[in-house]
């Protein structure tokens, strides 16, 4: 908490005095257990540390105090006052959110006192909130709609309507996501609390005082965040909700499904809420190892693109025009085209949405058929072992991981906008702890500070070879962290950069105390990247102008990567995919297959975690599931593959991984020192790299649209639009950091 | 008219009710408006000498709690800027003290004598707080006399730009109530005499006294009309009462 502002100045100054080699060096002993505070909670007995909150208190012994300004993952603010509970001996209820407990404390969570004393805080709120519950969005998921008929009066005393009514308040406008209506408000300050703690911008907060007190930005501006869509979660009320989701469907309609995110690599836990084949909106799920409670806005938003320019029907391009068709007619043409190619000139092009069951299908397909060449979108290093050590290319810390870590050096990555939920992560442990961030590439915003090393090739060669000031802070740290980013990685001299950063990364392992610890990451940007790597994918597509591929099969592979001036001008395309994007544009034959939500698919995230996204609903028109459609076209093409059911398709990459068998899970990886010596008895000598070392996406506003569907996306359109004329707001010029 | 009719239909049905009178708000507003006075692009810098003293402020607070400074910051630029204080000033205090902008708003839209309008050359503030309008002529014959004489209501400024009126809650000088406040200068046990000559003297440019005036005949503090009550004999000397063995 000590690098929350305002106490973030008294942790800088501590930084200048020690400088880089200050690094907090934690106790690897675990500290000695507390004693145990006996409390009674309604006369039973529970046992806690020591500097528990007595609504914690509580929640041991299973009784839930009502709250609103209260949250697990943000500071205390007591405002609320609705956690009031008797404790014996005190002549006041004692707001339980913030009071600690004493020895020997009784808590009385159902005394009259208590429960009077939350009929009259509730009777407060509800003086000046308004009874427009049915036509409020928060309308079946309200805290203040449940609370009040829990604990609040069955009758109102307000009859104060016919002289002032009740408080009025400006709603504002903080962009094209968060509808405000402020009237609504209870000043939980959630949201401010929120934006300051956790998004790290301090963008949201109270104006006025008394009944004049308002939640805003006082200034009209947008709130620019990547994750600013989880106030509307943490809104207790109606006042922040969901602008693209407004008046659309109530809770209580909805069928929520438990899914996997593809926005990202980060893979976050998500519901899909749907109702009439129609995916609603998407909330987040609770996952502690991955995106805690939080999902960025591209994940929370983006699924409106789901519904626009999809592939409904099969496309076959006749004189450079695609023209509708129907399965049987699709798949024949795409046999003619195979029959004429020779098998060998058969390559597979995996997206960044593929999910794993698809692409074994089509590897198995095209293997089948004689092709040897499937690869994926982003490229990746190969010169060294490369992909033959999973270590290599995964983010071997795990996101869990990162909250250890006490110096983390970012390479060539914006991680705040490519895994905004890692960037939360990093973020989380710089307050908490005194880790020490320091940033070779751009030298962008990721809402905490760091040590910017520049983004010259050079430094990362002094790093390597350990004459770099920041070595000294590597060096002694207990759980030193490199995040390499994959967009360093995909010009010719990827290779180079990736040798160095290992040798950073090795040098390193070797004098680590934690033996178990590992140093290296990589930051996928892609959902699908990992689980391709895993199935034997190549990483990136220079591979098909060597081979002169003639006929290239694409899994939703839309980035661009694949151009016609880039492949075989005499080639031909098959699409297989759901959005008609850049791969649809130059394809032969088009697919149409299923979205991310529109299917049980399994992905594998950035740290290797393999993940079950289900079915919510079901794919559009005559589209259809992505490994069926290959396992329909292999029977056309008479390599049928052995299996038919989801079922059989899983079993086979269980076969080819293990890690697929094993949903959830991160699998350790190991070999770090073999992968390094491989690395290393191929003799290249560290040439100079021109370009910077540099991210792609430097802006809020290149966030936003990053794959088909957020193309696609109406609402990231409005948000980028928003982004834009943003920047000529006066008041949303970038502050001057502290 | 129908709705009034209703509302006192209303009203004669009710019985019990929280407020008998309108709520009495800010006439403030809590959301930043830009108007060509008051607008980020206006331009706004501490003078040399309140840089100085910007220095000093922020040297009394221990290091990292810079941001403790900010309410004298705010005062400081408020009296820099004819007694007003624009967003572009916010925006200075919380670049000076690398304070998130909104904190800084926070505070300066907390505080009611941080004026985020402008004002008149002279800020009449006015108590009308219990003991004001109970003492001496009252505060309700002052305020009278004050929007006589200006011809302004609360809340408004002079054509000339020279008065602001403005209606506050206790200043602390209730013993000499009624009281008015022009800028930092308190006029105590008023009559409308009084205020008259006061507004008078400040329209013609002279700056009249400042401190109790003809109310309570003129009295030099807050002393009782009719002399001391107590306290009246010399004050004792150091050791009375104490022990003799002490």
């Amino acid at each position: 908490m000590l690098r929350l502002w305002p106490l973030r100045q008294v942790a800088k100054v501590q930084n200048v005095l020690g400088g880089l080699t200050q690094i907090a060096t934690k106790s690897t002993q675990p500290a000695p257990a507390p004693e145990l505070v006996e409390v009674f909670i309604d006369d039973k007995q529970v046992f806690v540390e020591p500097g528990t909150t007595v609504l914690q208190a509580c929640a041991v012994a299973g009784v839930e105090i009502p709250r609103f300004c209260y949250h697990d993952r943000l500071s205390i603010a007591g405002n609320c006052r609705m956690c009031l509970v008797e404790v014996e001996r005190s002549p006041k209820p004692v707001a339980s959110c913030a009071m600690p407990v004493m020895k020997g404390m009784k808590v009385k969570t159902d005394s009259p006192m208590t429960r009077k004393a939350r009929e009259g805080v509730m009777e407060f709120l509800l003086m000046n909130h308004p009874l427009d519950c049915p036509i409020c969005d928060q309308g079946g998921e309200c805290d203040l709609q449940d609370q009040s008929m829990a604990f609040g009066s069955d009758r109102s005393r307000f009859t104060d309507n016919a002289f002032t009514g009740k408080r009025a308040v400006e709603d504002k406008n903080i962009g094209p996501l968060i509808k405000t209506i402020m009237t609504r408000c209870i000043q939980c300050t959630r949201c401010i609390r929120f934006a300051s703690e956790i998004a790290g911008v301090d963008d949201l907060g109270t104006s006025g005082r008394g009944t004049d007190m308002q939640v805003g930005t006082y200034v009209e501006k947008m709130f620019k965040s990547e994750l600013s869509g989880n106030v509307i979660d943490l809104c207790p009320v109606g006042a922040l909700t969901s602008k693209p989701y407004a008046f659309t469907a109530r809770p209580w309609e909805i069928r929520k499904v438990e899914s996997i995110d593809v926005m990202d690599a980060v893979g976050s836990n998500i519901v899909v809420g749907m109702r009439t084949n129609e995916v609603m909106r998407v909330l987040p799920r609770v996952n502690e190892d991955i995106n805690e409670e939080w999902i960025s806005d591209k994940t929370r938003f983006a699924y409106d693109g789901l519904k626009r320019q999809r592939l409904t029907t099969p496309f076959i391009n006749v004189d450079g025009q695609l023209v509708p068709t129907d399965w049987e007619t699709a798949f024949v043409k795409v046999a003619e085209k195979v029959k004429k190619v020779d098998p060998k000139l058969i390559a597979g092009v995996a997206g960044s949405t593929a999910d794993a069951e698809a692409m074994v299908c089509l590897k198995d397909m095209i293997n089948r058929l004689g092709g040897e060449l499937l690869c994926t979108e982003d490229s990746f290093p190969l010169n060294r072992s490369g992909i033959d050590f999973r270590s290599n290319y995964i983010f071997n810390t795990t996101i869990g991981g990162i909250e250890q870590a006490d110096v983390v050096l970012l390479i060539g990555t914006n991680p705040r906008l490519e895994a905004p939920l890692i960037n939360a992560r990093i973020r989380k442990t710089w307050i908490h702890s005194e880790v020490c961030v320091g940033v070779l590439g751009a030298p962008v915003d990721l809402s905490y500070e760091y040590q910017y090393l520049g983004d010259s090739f050079i430094v990362l060669k002094d790093l390597a070879a350990g004459t770099h000031p920041m070595c000294k802070a590597l060096a002694s740290a207990n759980k030193p962290m490199i995040i390499l980013g994959t967009d360093c990685l995909q010009g010719t001299e990827n290779g180079v950069i990736y040798n160095a950063v290992k040798d950073i990364a090795e040098r390193l392992r070797k004098n680590l105390k934690h033996k178990d610890w590992k140093i290296f990451n990589l930051l996928q940007k892609n959902a699908s990247q990992v689980g391709a790597l895993d199935l034997g994918y190549q990483p990136g597509v220079s591979g098909l102008k060597a081979l002169q591929a003639e006929l290239i099969f694409l899994l939703g592979a839309d980035a661009g990567t694949v151009s016609k001036d880039k492949i075989n001008p005499s080639s031909s395309v098959i699409y297989i995919g759901h959005h008609g994007d850049y791969g649809a544009q130059i394809a032969d034959v088009v697919l149409p297959a299923a979205a991310y939500t529109e299917k049980d698919a399994i992905y594998v995230n950035t740290e290797g975690r393999v993940q079950l996204a289900r079915q919510a609903v079901n794919p559009p028109g005559m589209a259809r599931h992505d490994w069926k459609i290959i396992r329909a076209l292999s029977e056309i093409l008479g390599v049928a593959l052995p299996y038919d059911k989801l079922a059989d398709v899983r079993a086979r990459l269980g076969e080819i991984s293990p890690t697929f068998d094993q949903p959830g899970q991160v699998n350790e990886s190991g070999f770090e020192a073999q992968a390094y010596q491989l690395q290393t008895e191929i003799k290249d000598p560290i040439v100079n790299v021109n370009t910077a070392i540099s991210p792609t996406m430097l802006k809020l506003k290149d966030f936003y649209m990053t794959d088909p569907i957020s193309r696609a996306s109406l609402t990231m359109a409005k948000c980028i639009q928003a982004c834009k004329e943003s920047e000529k707001n006066p008041y949303s010029k970038q502050e001057a950091k502290a | 008219m129908l709705s009034s009719v209703r509302k006192q239909l209303l009203s004669s049905a009710v019985k019990r009710y929280f407020h008998a009178s309108v709520l009495a708000c800010s006439d403030k507003s809590f959301v930043h408006r830009d108007t060509p006075e008051n607008n980020s692009n206006v331009p706004f810098d501490f003078t040399p000498e309140n840089k100085k003293r910007c220095e000093l402020i922020i040297s009394n607070y221990p290091k990292g709690h810079e941001a403790a400074a900010c309410i004298p910051l705010l005062d400081l630029a408020q009296r820099q800027n004819d007694n007003w204080l624009p967003i572009s000033a916010m925006h200075k205090v919380a670049e000076i003290l690398k304070m998130p902008r909104m904190r800084v708003y926070e505070v300066a839209t907390f505080y009611t004598m941080f004026n985020r309008e402008p004002v008149g050359k002279y800020f009449v503030q006015i108590c009308t707080t219990t003991p004001c309008i109970l003492n001496g002529v009252g505060s309700d014959a002052i305020l009278e006399a004050i929007k006589q004489n200006l011809g302004i209501d609360v809340g408004h400024t002079t054509k000339d730009k020279m008065f602001t009126l403005a209606e506050v809650e206790c200043l602390g000088a209730c013993v000499n109530a009624p009281m008015v406040q022009i800028n930092d200068d308190y006029y105590e046990d008023l009559t409308v005499d009084d205020i008259n000559r006061i507004l008078n003297d400040l329209k013609a440019g002279k700056k009249p006294k400042p401190g109790p005036q003809s109310g309570q005949n003129g009295r030099f503090a807050s002393e009782p009309k009719n002399g001391l009550t107590s306290l009246t004999e010399p004050p004792r000397g150091p050791g009375f009462g104490v022990r003799p063995d002490l």
